[in-house]
């Protein structure tokens, strides 16, 4: 996240398939992108870096408590379910105001862009589901069906930290990196990105102008 | 959902409604080769439609050689240039996998009849 990008804030919709250039299927997660109002800028000077907190999502007005209402009378922008911050390249936020809207035109078709979001909660899940360990044979009398298999050897006489153990899958913030935008509708706020995206439907997802990949790119 | 559909809306194609598992069809399907375009047809009968919106696909099958063929079409494709509707079997279910087990006369399907077509008519009104 050091790098200066852009992104914006969005829902997932969720998936479906539309045809190419060539008529070929191409697999796309819908989400819902923007408009993200521009609450808070935090700047080189003040802050150390630079980056905008965007808003998005619409929000009953008794569920935002007081110091949230405060910072959002502040930015003169209407209350938001979710606030995140994302690095901005200086020069380009120096062009946005607090309080503007940001749009999903920020994005183009055929550009690379990181997915952010959390990952569904698969509860509490075994080495099999979680690390995609191998099974043992579930008959001849094996009795070794789903289970970790050895915690290490005799040496050490400990567990090894880091060993792979059942336990909590999923819930946590999952990013996958050089997803390729497929179109864009800004009117109707919506980015269409080849592949899947982490997370529930109706779940918050970041999307940035992508930081690793982009090799790809048309 | 409705977002989906909203999506979808675009590239679905109004032209390709008018057939139902039964009929025979021919399909003009583009295929590039070398970078040079053709047709090629494919003819036989519809065994069923399945999925709903842009991601309709329906199945074909023909017998060709003494070997049954079946092919999935996207019926929203835009490789398909148009679909031609030869002849309106009568059927009465609308997944025909019982053809697979059947050759020669088994296989055939009746035509269906003009007064079916005025049942057709009524179904033509509500759209």
């Amino acid at each position: 996240m050091a790098k200066a990008t852009a992104g914006l804030l969005g829902r997932k919709v969720g998936m479906t398939q539309v045809f190419g250039e060539q008529g070929e299927w191409i697999p796309v997660t819908v989400l819902e992108v923007g408009p993200c109002p521009v609450v808070q800028k935090k700047t080189v000077e003040k802050d150390g870096y630079s980056a905008l907190q965007l808003g998005f999502g619409a929000i009953r007005e008794r569920l935002v408590n007081k110091p949230r209402r405060g910072h959002f009378a502040r930015a003169q922008v209407k209350p938001v379910r979710w606030l995140r911050e994302i690095r901005w390249d200086p020069e380009a936020a120096a062009a946005v105001q607090v309080g503007q809207e940001l749009k999903a035109d920020l994005f183009s078709p055929g550009e690379r862009v990181d997915v952010i979001a959390r990952s569904k909660g698969k509860g509490f899940a075994g080495v099999i589901k979680r690390f995609g360990n191998r099974r043992g044979p579930m008959s001849h009398g094996s009795m070794y069906h789903r289970r970790v298999g050895t915690l290490g050897a005799t040496a050490p006489q400990r567990v090894l930290p880091g060993k792979k153990m059942p336990g909590r899958m999923g819930g946590r913030q999952a990013t996958v990196l050089n997803m390729e935008v497929v179109r864009v509708d800004a009117e109707a706020n919506l980015v269409l990105v080849r592949g899947a995206v982490p997370g529930p439907r109706n779940g918050l997802v970041l999307i940035r102008r992508t930081l690793k990949g982009g090799r790809r790119s048309a | 959902m409705d977002l989906i559909q909203a999506v979808e809306q675009g590239q679905l194609r109004t032209d390709r409604a008018g057939f139902r598992p039964g009929d025979t069809v021919k399909v003009y399907w583009q295929i590039s080769e070398g970078g040079r375009q053709r047709i090629q047809v494919f003819e036989g009968v519809v065994i069923g439609r399945s999925g709903t919106g842009l991601r309709e696909t329906f199945t074909v099958r023909k017998v060709s050689q003494g070997v049954g063929v079946e092919r999935v079409f996207p019926l929203h494709s835009p490789l398909i240039d148009h679909i031609e509707v030869v002849r309106q079997g009568r059927v009465r279910r609308a997944k025909l996998y019982y053809l697979r087990g059947l050759m020669g006369k088994a296989a055939r399907i009746g035509e269906r009849r003009q007064n079916t077509a005025g049942e057709q008519e009524t179904s033509a009104k509500k759209e």
